[in-house]
């Protein structure tokens, strides 16, 4: 039944306790949502933008005092242009990560949903099951898995310090692995593990809505498609990709949505220095800590902006996925 | 451009699905694989597709071997029973698939697909999508995509199956209208013997996976090869006898109702042999027997299912030999029955040649 169709119909109260039951649960849904989302969400913006436009473009940016210039005044204005240099760096870091973590986890939700419902293999089921890890298990641990496999005492290390070894005469991998292991370019407290703890955060999005769609599909485009002589690329772009293209955007905005959102996996493995590393959400934490009210909440208006096209979208997407399945 | 498959053997686990299957679709006609599900035939046409692949076994289309070849190479038009249309593509491009990926010069492809869109009597429904159009319209775009890239071979799977009774009664004539338009060598999967008898040129009846007969409708109908096929397609009394006499292409059988006069066929059983007749139930005829006719048999009518067109008899047949009546079914034709005649004695009877040995 569509919304809306006969619902109201058939739950139409008689007059006396019906009335009671439904304004109640919709005062009752109406003031926790005000409470637990709409307040937060308001305050944010109040805060961030309380002092002042001005105040507010502060966070981002602010010109250095010229040269020469000397005294409190100017050292105070060194102390904001340093500030907002590094919110900035916090934000490239941020599209940085997204930017290679988005592509990757795209890429494997597609390959990880294609086999797992074109083709009928075992282990189907493992497969399914590990790509809901990172759902259940807390991103602190995660992160702190990734310290103890890459990490100064990471089980990984010496392995990888022989394959950069071994390798690295002649490949270019190699060099790359030496690269990392020796020259102090890690990749625990370095931006490989950011973006490896954000890829594993954030892989089952894609995964997870492409399943349904695929499977609710079938293969019968797929085997018409090459009956009439497409080759493979041509039997997924032409006719795949198509049909499943409304949910992998929708997956797409998920997981960017958690990879620019994530803090306890990025927490542990950036190592949380100051200027380096650093996310959004770390460096709110940073002016939180700092008592740099102004500076944290606006910071955190850029999040929230996020989250508030994300679900505009979301409910748009989420009609076309009906749609197409 | 014929198909030919040489002992093909196809097992699911341990379910046989082919069994030694050896068979040929000539060219230019429309054969029917014809069986009960399970038994194999759409199996068999998936095969012949290069959709998927025996355990043993030749597969041949126009003299040129294409078992190991990929369904791409060989040029086969694929009908789906549920259309497997594309569903974001327009009808046009949908038809026009094919010939894109080929990537055929755009003025072929369109000249292409306009005459198939004619031939297939939609031409003012190129712009629409697969979900505005009604099931036998999808399944002639179906059909008109399979054949845009112009394949040696149609395959078509249980192409009337998802459709209701009327409209597939429509389409299945103009498919036969069709082909004998293009004549291209088709065949196609059923388990609807009416639907086979009616549009094939040649129908191949499977069970088990294996392949129980061969031959022209009428064929395959009157002269059934053993007990399943006089079974399954259409409707049988069979009555096991001894053959006494054989002459004159008639073979006199000693049975529990007494002695029949059968059509010996064209292996005539020999003396002394066992047999089994198969007497449909429209040859049996309620009418007076001229004098001295053979095959006049005694019954109690147990029920009469009324049809309108046709009444179906359930008569009940006393046997020589003390024993439970045997129930035979009987079709009359423009039948006169208004009131209820169960329990009535009747006496009925059936030319030799509707007596069929199997």
């Amino acid at each position: 039944m569509k919304p809306g169709e006969g619902s109201s119909v058939a739950v139409r109260p008689r007059a006396g306790a019906g009335w009671v039951v439904r304004w109640g649960l919709i005062g009752f849904t109406v003031a926790f949502m005000g409470v637990f989302i709409l307040v937060p969400v308001v305050n944010i913006f109040w805060q961030a933008f309380s002092g002042g436009l001005g105040k507010y473009a502060q966070a981002f940016y602010v010109s250095p005092p010229l040269p020469g210039v000397e005294g409190a005044e100017a050292d105070k204005l060194a102390d904001l242009a340093e500030n907002a240099a590094q919110n900035r760096a916090a934000i490239g870091m941020t599209l940085f990560v997204a930017a290679i973590v988005v592509p990757l986890n795209a890429l494997f939700g597609i390959a990880a949903a294609w086999w797992t419902t074109k083709f009928k293999v075992r282990g189907q089921s493992l497969l399914l099951t590990l790509i809901d890890v990172p759902f259940s298990v807390s991103p602190v641990i995660a992160g702190l898995v990734f310290v103890l496999l890459f990490g100064a005492q990471g089980y990984l290390r010496g392995p990888l310090q022989d394959l950069g070894n071994s390798w690295g005469q002649t490949l270019f991998l190699g060099g790359l692995v030496r690269g990392l292991v020796y020259t102090g370019t890690h990749i625990i407290f370095n931006w490989p593990g950011v973006v490896l703890a954000t890829c594993f955060v954030t892989f089952p999005f894609v995964a997870r809505e492409l399943i349904p769609v695929l499977q609710a599909q079938g293969s019968d485009e797929e085997q018409a498609a090459v009956s009439l002589g497409a080759n493979g690329w041509q039997m997924f772009y032409r006719v795949t990709l198509v049909n499943i293209k409304w949910g992998l955007i929708y997956g797409v905005i998920l997981c960017n949505a958690r990879a620019m959102g994530e803090f306890g996996a990025v927490n542990v493995v950036s190592g949380n220095v100051r200027g380096a590393n650093v996310t959004v959400p770390l460096r709110i934490q940073q002016l939180y800590e700092d008592f740099n009210l102004p500076g944290a909440f606006a910071l955190a208006t850029l999040l929230a902006a996020l989250a508030v096209v994300t679900l505009i979208l979301k409910a748009v997407l989420e009609k076309r996925v009906e749609k197409a399945t | 451009m014929s198909i030919v498959v040489a002992g093909l053997v196809k097992n699911f686990g341990d379910f046989r699905a082919l069994d030694h299957v050896s068979v040929e679709a000539r060219a230019g006609e429309l054969t029917a694989l014809l069986g009960p599900s399970g038994s194999g035939k759409t199996t068999l046409l998936r095969i012949i597709a290069g959709l998927e692949f025996a355990d043993a076994g030749t597969v041949g289309l126009e003299g040129e071997d294409t078992t190991d070849k990929g369904v791409r190479e060989r040029q086969v038009g694929f009908v789906f029973q549920h259309y497997a249309l594309f569903r974001h593509m327009t009808i046009f491009e949908n038809i026009a698939f094919g010939l894109r990926v080929r990537k055929r010069p755009r003025e072929e492809v369109e000249e292409r697909v306009r005459e198939l869109l004619r031939l297939i009597q939609l031409e003012k429904l190129d712009g629409r999508y697969p979900s505005e159009l009604s099931g036998g319209q999808r399944q002639r775009v179906a059909l008109a995509r399979a054949l845009a890239a112009r394949p040696k071979v149609l395959l078509l799977d249980e192409p009337f199956g998802a459709l209701d009774a009327k409209v597939r009664k429509e389409l299945r004539r103009w498919l036969r209208r069709l082909h004998d338009e293009i004549h291209v060598t088709s065949l196609f999967v059923t388990h609807d013997q009416e639907e086979a008898l009616e549009v094939a040129d040649r129908v191949v009846v499977m069970n088990r996976g294996r392949i129980e007969q061969v031959g022209a409708p009428a064929e395959v109908y009157r002269h059934p090869a053993n007990r399943f096929v006089a079974g399954f397609i259409g409707e049988g009394n069979f009555v096991e006898g001894r053959v006494v006499a054989v002459a004159d292409g008639w073979a006199r059988l000693d049975t529990p109702f007494g002695t029949l006069v059968a059509s010996a066929g064209t292996t005539p059983p020999a003396v002394g042999a066992n047999v089994s007749a198969c007497i449909r139930p429209e040859a049996i005829r309620f009418d007076a027997a001229p004098a001295g006719a053979p095959n006049v048999l005694h019954g109690r009518l147990c029920r009469t299912v009324y049809q309108g067109e046709v009444a179906q008899h359930e008569l009940a047949l006393a046997t020589a030999a003390s024993g439970a009546p045997v129930e035979w079914k009987a079709f009359e034709l423009n039948p006169v029955v208004g009131t209820d005649r169960a329990g009535e004695e009747v006496t009925f009877w059936m030319t030799p040649e509707n007596v069929i040995l199997v």
